[in-house]
């Protein structure tokens, strides 16, 4: 990944430099065993109950104390039915997404935060997606919950989440165009004018660019 | 079949068949021509604008008669756009946009912000202990104020004003507490990434102490209006039904969650904030209804004065600790003042930078318009708000600004129970059920 500029100038007669400057970030690997904490435990009793295991789980990936599984989406659904049924994480806490444009061929994800109360554990599974082939099964029939969330998510991102009992807009208008969360999506607004002045809309000002 | 002029109440025929709007006044007209249609099911709609329905807020009923059969719930009225927006701005001014989210409780959307920023650097354990005790006093403050409207609104939804007028008096008292503090009394932005804006004025605990004293009085004073009041027993026991498997299957938490008698609650069962070394209890019941519901947030007032009488002794104990990390490359350059017209700058901060310091003036510019740089991954931090589980997911792409913010808001998900609690019911019983659930709007659409 990678950022040019400080505030995003760019073309404009910005001489400070801040203009010039990339910054480029590495995207965090794959986290080998042992992963500490709790999280082995959660591993060891995934791969025991669901033998496909290897198969189904992209990555995983340990950073800031907290566990992360990356899983293909085809196998996302039984995953779920396993970390739920037999590893007892009954609650889905929330589904939410990220764009990232520059990850080419899994621009979207689907991020589900789940929290175990006979454990005391939590733990995030990550999806990714296409943009052109933005499908994920939708779990709403392993935890209810998820609806709404899934709902938020395909309204902010665009992300579609097949078998979802009824998967429409939840926050904006029904006939709204575009997903807004997306990166490429602007900002918005509108030009205010205040005695003689105009203040240009939010996404055409410099530092908010 | 007579029109109607009446301009409160008229109907008109639509190819969904005959649509009946009432905004207020005398509806006779209009009952009496729905009286006369040979069809029992009546689709109702209730909201976006109804005194009801806890804000703006959309209630879509079907009814046979006064039984609802169907529920469905209309949300997004108040959709600002806060986590898009705060993808422009720096990690510090996310704070201004989120505390305004859920706005009954402010305080507890800064924290969880603040805990997942700060997790996000690795900061966690620098953060002073002073801050962090602020923090949880204001944060359990913010639970009697928030918890307040629950109890005043939830009473006036189903017929009893009082309760209201004594919830809004002592809500009051809390507030006052947050000017004094924070210079504000709703949507503070008072808890910063690394610590809190400003450390308490002068004179502050013995106020704290005071009001602390008149809260706990005064307490008694609603447990006596709506505790054994046979009116409210009645609108309230066995209403709203959920048990443990509904509110773990919908992700529900918070007092909906302990009304099932399960004792779940993130301050004790993953402390943060330092709230080990508290003590307190969870209140709970096995009622499964609104009545239990409401008698948990009648007893979580008084645990939430406990914790505050605590943080008291200890931050007695604190004086003249810090109330921001040390890292000058995170900590906000100067602690804020407050004057007759709110929070600002110090004068003595603006005395150094504008005359004394260039090097103090061009850290303050380079800190307070660019930000600080917060290392790329992602987080999800929680903590339990006066709803529930209040959650954010952060990511970071390694710049001055975030690149994704998301707030799993307890009152987003919580109104999902709403079918649950009230198909079969009547339809009065709704709204005690949503009361009992306690949304905030600004919360659920965000």
């Amino acid at each position: 990944m990678s950022k040019n500029g400080m505030f995003g100038a760019s073309g404009s007669g910005d001489t400070s430099g801040f203009g010039g400057l990339v910054n480029t970030t590495t995207v965090i690997g794959s986290t080998e065993r042992p992963f500490g904490s709790y999280f082995d435990q959660v591993a060891d009793d995934l791969e025991r109950a669901y033998p496909l295991f290897s198969d189904a789980i992209e990555k995983v990936v340990v950073d800031r104390g907290e566990l992360t599984l990356f899983i293909k989406r085809d196998r996302l659904f039984d995953v779920a039915k396993i970390l739920r049924d037999q590893l007892k994480f009954e609650m889905c806490i929330g589904v939410s997404g990220a764009h990232y444009p520059d990850e080419s061929g899994r621009e979207l994800h689907a991020v589900y935060s789940l929290l175990s109360i006979t454990r005391n554990q939590r733990l995030r599974l990550e999806v990714s997606v296409s943009d052109k082939d933005s499908h994920v099964p939708s779990l709403v029939e392993v935890w209810a919950g998820t609806n709404w969330h899934e709902r938020e998510t395909y309204d902010m991102f665009g992300i579609i989440f097949d078998n979802h009992p009824g998967l429409t807009r939840i926050l904006m208008p029904d006939d709204w165009p575009g997903h807004p969360q997306r990166k490429d999506y602007p900002l918005g607004g509108i030009e205010i004018e205040y005695k003689g002045a105009t203040i240009p809309a939010p996404s055409q000002r410099r530092s908010y660019k | 079949m007579t029109t109607f002029t009446d301009p409160y109440a008229s109907s008109q025929e639509t190819t969904e068949g005959r649509v009946y709007s009432v905004t207020g006044g005398d509806w006779d007209s209009l009952v009496t021509e729905i009286g006369a249609t040979k069809e029992e099911r009546v689709v109702l709609n209730m909201g976006p604008q109804h005194p009801s329905t806890h804000g703006v807020l959309r209630l879509i009923l079907e009814l046979e008669g006064e039984t609802v059969t169907e529920t469905r719930c209309g949300i997004g009225y108040l959709h600002t756009g806060i986590e898009k927006n705060t993808e422009f701005r720096n990690w510090t001014q996310g704070v201004t946009f989120v505390t305004r989210m859920d706005y009954l409780s402010p305080i507890f959307n800064e924290t969880a912000y603040c805990l997942g920023v700060e997790k996000l650097l690795g900061i966690t354990n620098d953060v002073t202990e002073r801050a962090t005790v602020i923090r949880v006093m204001m944060m359990e403050f913010n639970r009697i104020s928030s918890h307040m409207v629950a109890l005043g609104t939830g009473a006036l939804e189903l017929g009893a004003l009082s309760p209201m007028i004594f919830a809004f008096r002592e809500r009051e008292k809390v507030l006052d507490v947050f000017e004094m503090i924070s210079g504000l009394r709703m949507n503070m932005a008072y808890v910063r990434p690394g610590g809190v804006a400003q450390d308490l004025p002068q004179g502050a605990l013995a106020k704290i102490r005071e009001t602390v004293k008149e809260l706990r009085h005064n307490f008694k004073d609603n447990e006596k209006l709506l505790i054994g009041n046979s009116i409210w027993i009645k609108r309230t026991q066995g209403i709203g039904y959920l048990d443990l498997a509904g509110c773990t299957t919908l992700g529900i938490t918070g007092p909906v969650l302990r009304s099932t008698g399960l004792a779940w609650d993130l301050r004790k069962a993953q402390p943060y904030c330092g709230y080990e070394d508290y003590q307190f209890d969870i209140p709970t019941t096995d009622t499964c209804d609104v009545y239990g519901r409401f008698l948990i947030r009648m007893q979580e007032l008084e645990q939430s004065l406990r914790i505050i009488e605590q943080c008291v002794t200890k931050l007695e104990k604190l004086e003249g600790q810090p109330v921001m990390v040390a890292d000058k490359k995170i900590a906000w350059p100067s602690q804020l003042s407050i004057g007759a017209d709110g929070m600002g700058n110090s004068l003595n901060h603006i005395r150094e930078i504008m005359g004394e310091s260039m090097e103090a003036l061009i850290h303050h510019f380079k800190l307070v318009t660019e930000g600080f740089r917060v290392p790329a991954g992602q987080v999800y931090t929680s903590i339990e708000s006066p709803r529930g589980e209040l959650g954010v997911h952060l990511v970071s792409d390694g710049g001055t600004r975030p690149y994704r913010v998301h707030f799993r808001d307890p009152s987003f998900n919580n109104l999902q129970s709403t079918a649950a609690m009230c198909e079969g019911g009547q339809i009065a019983d709704v709204i005690a059920a949503v009361a009992s659930i306690d949304p905030v709007m600004g919360g659920v659409d965000r």
